[in-house]
């Protein structure tokens, strides 16, 4: 690992879909502190640049470059290194809550510290649920299930699809709360959002695709 | 990252497909009711003769076996592209295709062991003889997990199209009868007394090719399906 600061990098991204152009020459860094926000109407491509980001695609042209090399060549340093919640952050609606949880920290290669994971869902409100069944769960507590992962995670770079989808206000004063903290620890947030964002002393760029 | 957490990450694969699997009941009951049904259906249609039955037995219990494996391979990785699992999975440090291997060994577990305990019971119902009753469960034990690792490959490649299941059936079908020729001839030689260990010898073969090769092609695939 080298000593330089932690920086995403996007150069020249071009996204086709369905034989449209998204987005076209698109330049985006990031260091360490920072939050990137990505605006856009809807369908201007924000959930596809987050995929390419993370490396769930491919650009049609240009590359990603995680701390200075190509991320398709340095796959395991920066997939253990990134936190992705999706649109779809697929949880699962058999399982409990704290099943849920504990998938997505295995995932990362973690054991199961049954009490961090307690701590994690308290967090986020959901002290009381943790073997509730996800499905007997609402739309808001569904999500918290997923974002409960922000308050586990030691990774420096979260990417956010919409993380305030179906939360409400306390949530979401929580949530920035955390992205604040985040930052402050020298990690780094790309989102999308339609909802203003007041996270105050951070550095937040905007990248704007329409 | 170390053994360790490898190790962790395809435990917690596995454990959380065996808990989906025992929590979606029906889909558990599914392989093996049809699996059930074929085969009893079969004296009622072909007359309860036991000759007749002895002879097609081991045919009739391992083209059973075959499409009630078939039919619950496209369950493998379809929530999880629906829901944006596959996505976590995708985006997990750890290979993709140790993770690929959990997954199919929970749902060989859920689907296809079920299939290899009743399979001695339903020899038993068309007069199979009791040499051929200690091999069957012995090449389906061999066998099928072939069929789970090799769809596996089919089923990366078509989960990303809304109607990929004739295509799947396509693709993996051909791919499948030499396991269906070596388990049947090994039950029939069986049932004629004759030495089985060549049969048993390739489908073990098969098993050890299909697990060292078919994770990396399904772990291909799944990177395909999904970008």
């Amino acid at each position: 690992m080298n000593s330089a600061a932690p920086r995403l990098e996007g150069r020249e991204l071009s996204c086709v879909r369905d034989g449209r152009a998204l987005f076209k020459s698109l330049n985006l860094h990031l260091d360490g502190g920072e939050i990137l926000r990505v605006e856009g109407a809807n369908g201007a491509g924000k959930t596809s640049l987050l995929r390419i980001l993370c490396g769930l695609a491919q650009p049609r042209d240009g590359a990603v470059y995680w701390k200075g090399a190509d991320i398709s060549d340095c796959r395991f340093d920066y997939h253990r290194e990134l936190l992705y919640i999706g649109h779809n952050p697929g949880i699962k609606e058999e399982l409990t809550s704290l099943e849920n949880l504990r998938f997505f920290h295995a995932l990362g290669g973690h054991g199961g510290e049954a009490a961090a994971l307690q701590e994690a869902l308290a967090q986020v409100g959901l002290y009381g649920y943790e073997e509730a069944t996800v499905r007997t769960l609402s739309a808001g507590q569904r999500r918290r299930v997923a974002l409960a992962r922000l308050w586990l995670s030691e990774a420096p770079l979260w990417v956010l699809d919409e993380p305030f989808t179906a939360i409400d206000r306390d949530g979401i004063r929580n949530l920035q709360a955390r992205l604040v903290h985040h930052a402050h620890r020298g990690g780094m947030a790309v989102l999308t959002s339609h909802q203003p964002l007041s996270l105050e002393g951070c550095a937040v760029r905007s990248v704007d695709l329409s | 990252m170390n053994e360790v957490s490898t190790l962790a990450a395809f435990l917690g694969v596995l454990r959380r497909d065996l808990q989906l699997g025992i929590r979606r009941r029906n889909e558990l009951l599914n392989p093996i009711l049809f699996f059930i049904l074929v085969v009893s259906l079969f004296p009622l249609g072909v007359g309860p003769g036991p000759q007749m039955l002895r002879e097609i037995a081991p045919g009739v219990i391992w083209v059973a076996a075959l499409l009630a494996t078939l039919l619950s391979m496209e369950r493998l990785f379809r929530t999880d592209f629906e829901d944006g699992a596959l996505e976590q999975i995708l985006l997990s440090p750890h290979p993709l295709s140790l993770m690929v291997v959990a997954k199919v060994l929970a749902h060989w577990l859920v689907t296809g062991l079920p299939l290899i305990l009743v399979s001695p019971l339903l020899g038993v119902l068309l007069y199979l003889p009791g040499e051929a009753l200690e091999i069957l469960p012995l090449t389906l034990l061999l066998g099928t997990p072939v069929l789970s690792l090799v769809g596996a490959i089919g089923v990366a490649l078509t989960v990303g199209l809304r109607r990929g299941g004739v295509l799947l059936t396509l693709l993996v079908l051909p791919l499948y009868v030499p396991v269906l020729i070596f388990g049947t001839t090994a039950v029939v030689a069986a049932s004629a007394g004759l030495p089985v260990s060549g049969q048993l010898a390739l489908l073990g073969a098969m098993l050890l090719l299909a697990l060292t090769l078919a994770p990396f092609a399904t772990a291909a695939g799944l990177r395909i399906s999904t970008s």
